[in-house]
């Protein structure tokens, strides 16, 4: 009998992680149900929210998908110094705080950046970043490494065998190695950018807006924020997890790639394909994708002299929220995941169909009549931060605990462990490095987090990418630069030390 | 003596049945064909198979208590150390109450790995590994010890010494009562005082070595010509 060991199911901790993240979830939902204006339905302009959203959710997705594949298959194909490097960047935009991502962006592709620069000495009209094509540029920009890796892995992992067999036999390698992969890979890969897309609000804040270019999330915001409609934002938010339900539904019933694992340094012999265009390929993307970063840094530089005087106390409260949120996100993915079972499983996917802003909404509607949502905006940013960090977190955990009860879960019981000894002396010491990487993944990404803070906070409750945008609405954008550059660092340096702290002596 | 009394294990389509009493204070092989049952009869005793019907009992029946409440210590057929614990810590996780390690040092003196006790298991050969498993058995001092091939990844010679040393710790130091799934009729020969062969969905009556091995069943005879 398959039996899990007695000693490692602690259902108290389970059952209150549970608990917090139905709460979160499906009960901040309940509250904006409950204060949702369905008689008056949806105006115009919320029904351009909702095409604005699925529009640019699909473009984004498929753009990435469609890039990713020449982008993958070159480096799956080539060999050469630095593609180690090149792999590992690959994975940086997924920690990179979006309101960075869209200064660097803006840096390339704005009004004073470095594309116009060139039209201009050309002679050509200027391009404005603004708008639907902006919201997509930005999304492409995150999400082609995501799909780049997650390709990458399905590419690496057909055996080098069957390259050399069909090299042998002369086969066509595409339709008989290439396509099955992508075949399988793909639909997984678009559904998870469709479903960030979706739930994406910083970009929308600063590179859409307007009537043309709201989001669901955006138009949540601006309901709440400007115009105080407590109805209507939420009945919008109702409309977003309904969109995100429909979508995540779709990633759980497609098993997704994990495209955060190891392997990916694999290189398989290949002997189709020309050099020279995979180079060009590796050459334009890696531009694509390095230049807005090396623009952050060139600009964030000087930038850093004309700082204002309380964005080190920004940083001081993104840092501690960062590392609450880090510490809650583990308790909970340790007690779901030593927990098991499929339905705690189900609940551990739960926050992929809930959005910030929604959760936002609901605990705003929750605190509003008992006290000031701003006093509590950085206590409400730490949980909602570590809940939907979660699934990410679990995806790295719990397979890793699932392998340890396998290999030793018979042995523990039948040593008669307890459970403070079967988790404390077996399960954590083997953890460490999935639990590492969970940490520095829920700490940089509540780091760079605007969203719920977004929503909750006044000007005592400001973190760093709440005072960056703040300084870019003030066309400061020399002191959004520094600061910029301060969030990137702290954000990729919380990740490095939660990784490191995990592999050292990690004998797995 | 340990006895299984009418015990019935189901698993989808297979049952396994056993009727049996295993001799105390001695080694009694498990032999049968792959899928006969031998592995499920050793989970069903330690407990990580739940029985259909029947009971199992040393002295008393203990067919319901959870797996470490048992009577019993089993050895796998791999994963027996914990890698990243050492030597003696694994060895310390038999001893009833954790802390109480002073005798680690002598149980590993008597299984042939006096000072390995800071080393990690990966950085000892696999003759020394299940030494070092062997010694865990030596400290839990449970009478009943279930192997489910521990020792089959050794080779020819080193296989031997392992089942010499555990005939030695096991039955003559500790006094237990062994049950010992092998494929190789000769290991059964070397160190085994009675063998049960198990075959149809049965668990049959254990039998003295020499005697079963001179008089083989039918169905045993068959195997062990397919063993050449």
């Amino acid at each position: 009998m398959a039996q899990r060991a007695v000693a490692i199911n602690p259902t108290k901790p389970g059952a209150i992680a549970v608990g917090l993240v139905v709460f979160l979830t499906l009960g901040t939902l309940a509250a904006v149900a409950w204060r949702a204006d369905f008689a008056r339905g949806l105006g115009p302009a919320d029904w351009a929210a909702i095409q604005f959203t699925v529009a640019q959710a699909l473009v984004s997705a498929t753009l990435s998908c469609l890039l990713a594949i020449p982008v993958a298959r070159a480096l799956a194909r080539r060999q050469f110094c630095g593609r180690g490097l090149l792999v590992t960047l690959l994975g940086a935009p997924f920690l990179l705080p979006v309101i960075v991502a869209v200064l660097g962006l803006l840096a390339v592709f704005g009004r004073n950046g470095v594309l116009n620069g060139v039209l201009d000495a050309l002679g050509l009209p200027a391009v404005s970043i603004y708008g639907f094509h902006g919201v997509v540029l930005a999304h492409v920009f995150f999400n082609l490494p995501l799909v780049t890796r997650l390709i990458l892995q399905g590419w690496v992992s057909i055996p080098s065998e069957r390259f050399r067999l069909a090299a042998s036999l002369n086969a066509p390698i595409g339709r008989l190695l290439e396509w099955p992969m992508l075949r399988s890979v793909l639909p997984s890969a678009f559904l998870v950018v469709f479903l960030i897309c979706l739930t994406s609000f910083a970009v929308a804040l600063t590179l859409g807006g307007g009537p043309r270019a709201t989001t669901v999330e955006l138009a949540i915001y601006q309901a709440l924020r400007f115009d105080f409609d407590l109805g209507r934002a939420a009945m919008l938010a109702m409309i977003q997890f309904g969109l995100c339900l429909i979508a995540a539904a779709l990633v759980w019933r497609i098993s997704v790639v994990d495209g955060l694992g190891a392997g990916l340094d694999r290189h398989v012999q290949r002997w189709d394909g020309s050099p020279a265009v995979d180079y060009l390929i590796i050459t334009i993307c890696a531009f694509f994708l390095m230049l807005p970063m090396v623009m952050v840094v060139l600009r964030g530089l000087p930038g850093l002299f004309d700082l204002p005087a309380d964005i080190w106390r920004a940083a001081l409260r993104s840092v501690i929220v960062a590392l609450i949120s880090a510490g809650l996100c583990i308790a909970l993915t340790l007690s779901l995941a030593l927990r098991g079972g499929w339905g705690v499983g189900l609940v551990g996917v739960l926050p992929l169909a809930a959005s910030s802003l929604v959760v936002g909404t609901g605990l705003f509607l929750l605190i509003y009549p008992f006290a000031n949502p701003a006093k509590l905006a950085l206590v409400v940013t730490a949980f909602v931060n570590a809940v939907l960090a979660l699934p990410f977190a679990l995806r790295s955990v719990a397979p890793a605990v699932d392998r340890i009860t396998a290999d030793f879960g018979r042995l523990g019981a039948s040593l008669d462990l307890s459970m403070w000894v079967w988790t404390t002396r077996i399960v954590l010491p083997r953890l460490r490095r999935p639990l590492g990487f969970a940490a520095g993944l829920a700490a940089a990404l509540s780091m760079g987090d605007l969203g719920v803070i977004a929503l909750f906070a006044g000007d005592a409750q400001e973190t760093l990418p709440l005072a960056m945008y703040r300084l870019m609405g003030a066309y400061r954008m020399e002191a959004a630069s520094g600061a910029a550059l301060i969030l990137l660092a702290l954000s990729f340096a919380l990740f490095w030390i939660c990784d490191r702290g995990g592999r050292i002596d990690a004998d797995l | 003596m340990l006895t299984c009394k009418d015990l019935r294990i189901s698993q989808g389509d297979f049952v396994l049945a056993a009727d049996v009493a295993f001799p105390k204070a001695g080694v009694t092989a498990i032999i049968g064909a792959s899928g006969a049952g031998k592995s499920t009869l050793l989970l069903a005793i330690a407990g990580f198979v739940a029985v259909a019907s029947g009971d199992v009992a040393h002295g008393d029946p203990f067919t319901d208590a959870a797996p470490g409440k048992r009577p019993v210590s089993m050895l796998f057929q791999d994963n027996n150390l914990f890698p990243h614990l050492s030597i003696g810590d694994n060895v310390a996780l038999g001893l009833p109450k954790l802390g109480d390690a002073s005798v680690v040092a002598d149980v590993l003196a008597c299984v042939g790995l006096s000072g390995m006790e800071g080393r990690k298991p990966a950085a000892l050969s696999g003759g020394q590994q299940s030494r070092a498993a062997l010694a865990r058995l030596l400290l839990a001092e449970r009478q009943i010890v279930l192997l489910d091939e521990p020792f089959a990844a050794l080779g020819p010679g080193l296989k031997d010494e392992m089942l010499d040393l555990m005939r030695t710790v096991l039955v003559e130091q500790m006094g237990a009562t062994v049950l010992m799934i092998t494929h190789d009729p000769d290991d059964a020969r070397r160190v085994a005082d009675h063998v049960a062969w198990v075959a149809d969905g049965r668990v049959n009556v254990p039998r003295p070595t020499a005697e079963i091995f001179a008089d083989p069943p039918a169905g045993l005879r068959a195997y062990m010509g397919q063993m050449g």
